[in-house]
């Protein structure tokens, strides 16, 4: 512990028993090469202020928990280190969600949109017995990338039509969904689409990029909601395709 | 959450934006570098630019289909892309929306009755 530094971070707070808006609280820290902004947090909340509020859990960024704005921007607190802001930082709770306490945000929406993308194999009648199923690298290669996602929610904190349109599902669930649209073990395209079509779906991305430049699993969001919206387009294509048909047919039978 | 939804009808304007962008990207130049520059200093050799000439061109099936389409996509492309600048800075209406692609729309319908009788 030989060395350590000081600096003064400027931390969110709010209690909704007591404060009617959020406000800054400063608090030095001790610091050196190796802490995180979550050694950070741990030390304000042993030292300083032991009733701050906010999410950990894995501290070497698998979990997702961990999200704050650092600086204004999208950071795991666990992957984001103090020696690279020498001048002091601001701390504040993600963006684009609503703030329950301190640093802690309400995911119950996030985690609602996540649900409706289906974000699992569907429609796959293998059993165990029938062994492994087995993928090619290339079929792998496909979706590789955007599994990758660990629902730590920064890229929609990042996204700024996730803060301007209520509703919309974001990147985080779309990546997850096309994930699976990609996969060849997966048959639940069908059950996905009709919410990326939608109002709520992936036409509310206008290709800002900032959600996979915060990604810190690198899994490219926008890479995924932009093959998203070639899918959609298909599929519209399709669904009106298919209208005719059956008008046809109608006037046919 | 509704898991079954309204189905959105941007791919059709997405659709346009993006067939608009690629032909400002592509053509666009082509055309301001022609029309623009060659044409009013008659750079072109001999009567490559001459009235009649130009005229026969416009009125061919090729031609009129360019002219349509320099004027038709890139107007969807940048009345699209004003409609969602001004979503970003928080005017939701939905009369903006009106506004701009029922503009593009209006201009698309004179583009094209201006090119049937050129």
């Amino acid at each position: 512990m030989a060395e350590m530094q000081r600096m003064t971070l400027r931390v969110s707070r709010y209690n909704p028993e007591r404060d009617a808006a959020p406000h800054l609280e400063l608090f030095e820290v001790l610091w050196d090469d190796q802490s995180s902004f979550l050694d950070a947090l741990a030390y304000i909340k042993d030292n300083l202020a032991p009733d701050l509020s906010y999410r950990s859990s894995c501290r070497m960024a698998i979990c997702g928990s961990c999200g704050v704005m650092v600086n204004g921007e999208p950071k795991l607190a666990c992957k984001t280190f103090l020696r690279n802001y020498p001048e002091g930082a601001l701390i504040e709770p993600m963006a684009n969600f609503p703030v329950e306490r301190d640093l802690v945000v309400d995911l119950s929406s996030f985690l609602e949109f996540i649900q409706a993308l289906k974000p699992y194999i569907i429609g796959n009648l293998r059993k165990p017995e029938d062994g492994p199923n087995s993928q090619t690298p290339a079929q792998m290669a496909k979706y590789h990338k955007f599994a990758m996602c660990i629902n730590c929610g920064l890229c929609c904190a990042a996204c700024p039509q996730f803060g301007l349109n209520a509703g919309f599902v974001g990147p985080a669930a779309l990546t997850l969904g096309h994930r699976y649209n990609l996969d060849n073990r997966d048959f639940g395209r069908k059950e996905r689409m009709p919410v990326i079509n939608s109002e709520k779906g992936v036409w509310n991305c206008t290709f800002v990029g900032y959600c996979s430049e915060v990604c810190p699993k690198h899994a490219d969001p926008a890479a995924a909601l932009q093959q998203c919206k070639a899918e959609s387009a298909a599929d519209f294509v399709a669904s009106v395709l298919e209208c005719i048909k059956k008008k046809e047919a109608r006037h046919a039978g | 959450m509704n898991t079954e939804p309204k189905r959105s009808n941007e791919p059709i304007f997405w659709a346009l934006f993006g067939a608009g962008g690629m032909w400002s990207a592509v053509f666009a130049p082509v055309a301001v570098l022609v029309f623009g520059l060659l044409l009013p200093f008659n750079a072109g050799p001999g009567e490559a630019f001459s009235y009649e000439r130009l005229l026969d061109l416009a009125r061919s099936f090729l031609g009129r289909l360019f002219i349509f389409l320099m004027i038709v996509l890139p107007l969807w492309c940048g009345l699209h892309r004003i409609h969602h600048c001004l979503h970003d800075l928080k005017l939701h209406s939905p009369v903006v929306r009106w506004l701009c692609l029922g503009f593009a729309y209006t201009l698309s319908l004179v583009a094209l009755f201006q090119v049937i009788f050129i």
